[in-house]
């Protein structure tokens, strides 16, 4: 008895967690799946319905709407946030005096809350008071700034604040990966005559593709995910102009009392993280093992 | 004929260190513009909640403050005693304090336990038991809203800190778990081996060998949590409303139910309480 306990010892530790992990992780996402199959309104009933909801959802123009505004959104905070992140840990990298400080600068906007994020830009881009009101003290008098309260460019502002929040992150990664590359290549391109920038393009960033492969998941998560910076800035509006997938979720789930409905817009969302992220780990994993 | 050479060579070393300080200069100023847009949310943040609202009317994001008030601070904070209904941080800061520290510290604890159970004592399967754990961390925890709220109903502790920190704590271990799991695989496994030779168990090498060591993942897993559970939105929202919501509900709902007039200096004040900035976290997070 006491050997079997021995031995069976770290099962036993872990498999609280473990269950906790099963039940609350694994158990209510098949939970979510089976209620998305039901007619469940407010409250959940269990009568199987069928793939119902699912019709319904995607000839719900609302969450045509979100689904959009989630791909616009999707593409600029990925593309940009990755451009930004290039250029400045390549700049960074140039053996700066004061690399220490502006390293700071850049990331510090990650530490902060959506909430706190959403806040600040709100403000910001306030179009009476904000930047538009900025821009016209300093003489440029017909300009005007009000995406914020703009039906057609409201997403882009959540944008310009995630892009904020978020390159610097991207930076950091980039700047990691620029560090562990052997010193020897680049002294070697050089005496061979080639520039620095034919050096960056042709071989480093080639060398960076596991970075930009996570970086390329991180962002997919978070722009999948985004709910808090919506809420903060534009709360979805004007109208439902910047509406977002995470968003309607809610919406539907807590206001509109439709259950059913809600849990099958989690179901897409989950399964647009699983394309995501299940390769990802699959390669990583694959790496990992290739060099043990 | 040497001396004219010698000339030629000076010119063009010359000229390169010329375009050399050039593309210093170009370097710089990039990097200069770049701090500048990261910095200026929190110079507008900082001097608007510094000013009047008659002074954020009159003047621009940029202008400095005439004269420096710390009456939005204060009104953020504590609230304003003549006006009944108005919502304030101070309570919700607690609240937020309640609710991090010991979700930190509970889901801190058994991440490193099950870190250690899983990479010194393998045994069959543990590689699909952290595959498992570590999907935790990505799942979009919409998908697990509407269940976890039922649950809380049924255990009673729905809009309470007490339901928050066992949700943190819940979707915390999945992160915890990873971060342990990944310094205690570089630990050498002599180590333990020594230890069981010298007829320690599971739990006092865990004790007295492996925690001693693991300050450093230990700060790095309390600053993530921290940060994360501090920054939480969207569990704090739908699991609490009222008296027992974090900061972060709070801070929006201020900035949302303004009701007469907007007071931006109010707003910002609100924000930079709200924030939380830990220089750890940006400091360590890059190496070299």
């Amino acid at each position: 008895m006491f050997y079997w306990l021995q031995k069976n010892l770290p099962k036993i530790v872990i498999s609280p967690s473990f269950a906790v992990i099963l039940w609350f992780v694994y158990g209510f996402v098949l939970w979510t799946f089976y209620i998305s199959l039901t007619k469940s309104k407010m409250l959940p009933r269990y009568e199987f319905w069928g793939i119902d909801q699912y019709f319904r959802l995607w000839s719900n123009p609302r969450w045509f709407n979100a689904v959009e505004n989630l791909l616009i959104f999707t593409v600029l905070f990925v593309v940009i946030c990755i451009l930004i992140g290039i250029l400045l840990s390549i700049l960074l990298d140039q053996k700066i005096r004061a690399e220490g400080f502006l390293r700071t600068v850049y990331l510090y906007p990650m530490a902060l809350s959506f909430i706190v994020t959403g806040t600040a830009w709100k403000w910001m881009l306030n179009p009476t008071m904000g930047i538009e009101k900025l821009v016209t003290d300093w003489g440029f008098t017909d300009f005007t700034f009000d995406w914020l309260v703009n039906r057609d460019m409201s997403i882009y502002t959540i944008v310009i604040a995630a892009v904020w929040q978020s390159s610097g992150f991207v930076m950091a990664l980039f700047l990691a990966g620029l560090r562990s590359i052997d010193d020897e290549i680049v002294k070697a391109a050089k005496i061979d005559g080639a520039s620095l920038y034919s050096i960056y393009i042709t071989i480093i960033l080639p060398m960076m593709r596991p970075v930009f492969m996570s970086s390329i998941v991180i962002l997919l998560h978070i722009s999948i995910k985004s709910y808090d910076l919506v809420i903060a800035l534009t709360a979805g509006g004007p109208g439902i102009s910047s509406d977002m997938p995470a968003v309607f979720m809610t919406q539907m789930a807590f206001h509109r009392s439709e259950i059913g409905l809600a849990s099958a817009s989690a179901v897409m969302m989950f399964l647009t993280v699983l394309a995501v992220v299940v390769p990802y780990l699959y390669s990583e994993l694959r790496r990992q093992d290739a060099n043990a | 004929m040497q001396t004219l050479d010698f000339q030629k060579m000076a010119n063009i070393e010359r000229s390169a260190s010329r375009k050399r300080t050039f593309y210093r200069w170009l370097l710089f100023i990039t990097l200069g513009i770049f701090a500048l847009y990261y910095l200026a949310p929190l110079y507008v943040m900082i001097i608007t909640s510094l000013k009047s609202m008659e002074e954020i009317r009159q003047g621009n994001l940029m202008t400095l403050p005439g004269e420096i008030i710390f009456d939005s601070w204060k009104t953020a904070w504590s609230g304003r005693d003549y006006d009944a209904g108005n919502v304030f941080l101070r309570p919700f800061f607690w609240n937020s304090i309640k609710m991090v520290v010991p979700a930190v510290a509970i889901s801190a604890f058994f991440g490193a336990l099950n870190g250690y159970a899983l990479t010194k004592w393998r045994f069959r399967g543990d590689n699909l038991v952290f595959l498992l754990f570590l999907f935790g961390c990505f799942i979009p925890y919409q998908a697990i809203l509407l269940p976890m709220a039922r649950t809380l109903g049924v255990l009673g502790i729905s809009n309470s800190i007490t339901g928050l920190v066992v949700v943190h704590s819940i979707y915390g271990l999945s992160f915890t778990t990873l971060f342990f799991r990944n310094y205690y695989v570089s630990i050498p496994d002599e180590m333990i081996k020594a230890a069981r030779i010298d007829g320690a168990g599971f739990f006092k090498i865990f004790f007295k060998v492996l925690l001693p060591i693991s300050a450093p993942i230990i700060v790095v897993t309390v600053i993530w949590q921290f940060t994360n559970i501090w920054n939480d939105f969207l569990f704090g929202s739908t699991f609490s409303f009222g008296e027992a919501a974090p900061i972060q509900v709070a801070l929006n709902n201020m900035v949302l139910t303004s009701t007469s007039v907007k007071e931006y200096n109010v707003d910002m004040a609100a924000a930079f309480i709200g924030k939380y900035f830990i220089r750890g976290l940006t400091a360590g997070s890059v190496k070299g």
